[in-house]
């Protein structure tokens, strides 16, 4: 088969399939591009996925991105990227489509009326799942609450909370690495 | 000139995206609901609803819809609708490629630095804190009306977070509850 479609394929029957999105999917990319395909080993796949997760982006959009180049370069992470975006991005927007019709009807409004408050506990659990697992300490425990604070209560922008945790970060780690050369 | 500012708008989400489609939201919420103010609270509330039931990635989705709506509310026609979509969707990715490919170029270099991994470690609360502050800033009378609300809450937030049930059918059961509630 050509290269290309394969690509292609592959990324768009993991889109099509995976919902939850994020982490749910990371299973399932393995197994595509791991296990059935061949074109990365478990190592690489690992650096695949360091990446992914700390370049700015969807987590699922930047692996796919990623195998793309480095299974045939620009182009190929060009039609991977396509592969894994389409088949959402086509639901949805018929989902739209249908939606803005029936916004105004009374029994949409009222199912609505129930997933919402449901909608807010379903982003709780992932964020306090996350804290477990990132094991937060007294100062990294420090930062997630700030964060919180400065967002949810002065109405900072997150960009701003985001920028000012990573310039602190730099000039620490480069503060650090000073003090170790003069030792 | 409302393309544009879709653009702009999902560029700068796409940009400071880390730690993927959950952070997303406090960014989301932030551009499109407080600064530019196309969907309400209650409107994005729903966004993310969809956005979990359907397949794919949560930021693809909503970005997408985002576009949608947003054109729709001026009183456009679908077409003009669907490319509102495209400029959302096509924003919202755009940095990510544009920074992977170049990551890709240079891991080897960032691998073993000092500093990048400071970075990351620092900045991995701090995305704790958006979701929680998404959580939090979610938290409205227009979303909460009633007791009922947050009756479903609790019950919502037990079975996901100890019953491991699956997000898509904590959603149908808000809306089967919902149905029957209101």
């Amino acid at each position: 088969m050509n290269p290309y479609i394969e690509l292609f394929f592959s990324f768009a029957k993991i889109g099509a399939f995976t919902i939850g999105g994020g982490y749910a999917i990371i299973p399932l990319i393995k197994k595509e591009v791991v296990e059935k395909k061949g074109w990365l080993n478990e190592d690489e796949f690992l650096d695949v996925l360091a990446i992914s997760q700390s370049a700015p982006g969807l987590i699922s959009v930047n692996i796919s991105i990623f195998i793309g180049y480095r299974f045939k370069g620009t182009k190929g992470s060009i039609i991977a990227t396509l592969g894994s975006v389409l088949p959402s991005f086509i639901m949805i927007l018929l989902i739209a489509i249908f939606f803005t019709n029936f916004k105004d009807n009374h029994t949409v409004n009222a199912i609505f009326k129930g997933i919402r408050p449901v909608v807010v506990a379903l982003i709780a659990v992932p964020m306090i799942n996350m804290a477990i697992n990132s094991k937060l300490n007294i100062y990294t425990g420090f930062i997630a609450l700030i964060s919180i604070i400065l967002i949810s209560f002065l109405k900072v922008s997150p960009i701003y909370v985001l920028l000012i945790v990573a310039v602190c970060a730099v000039f620490y780690a480069k503060y650090k690495e000073n003090k170790e050369i003069k030792k | 000139m409302i393309y544009w500012e879709l653009f702009s708008t999902f560029f700068i989400i796409g940009m400071f995206t880390i730690g993927g489609g959950y952070a997303m939201l406090s960014l989301i919420q932030n551009q499109v609901v407080t600064n530019h103010q196309w969907i309400d609270l209650q409107g994005f509330t729903d966004i993310i609803a969809v956005s979990q039931m359907t397949p794919g990635p949560i930021g693809i989705n909503s970005a997408t819809y985002i576009g949608y709506t947003v054109i729709k509310n001026l009183g456009y026609s679908n077409f003009w609708c669907f490319m509102g979509s495209l400029t959302a969707t096509f924003a919202v990715v755009l940095p990510s490629f544009l920074i992977v490919l170049w990551i890709c170029k240079l891991y080897s270099k960032f691998k073993n630095n000092y500093t990048f991994h400071t970075l990351l470690s620092a900045l991995k609360p701090a995305v704790v804190g958006l979701i929680g502050a998404a959580a939090i800033l979610l938290i409205t009378p227009e979303n909460f009306i009633d007791w009922k609300s947050w009756l479903l809450f609790g019950l919502a937030f037990i079975v996901s977070m100890w019953g491991k049930v699956n997000p898509i059918l904590v959603i149908l059961f808000g809306g089967i509850a919902g149905y029957l509630l209101y």
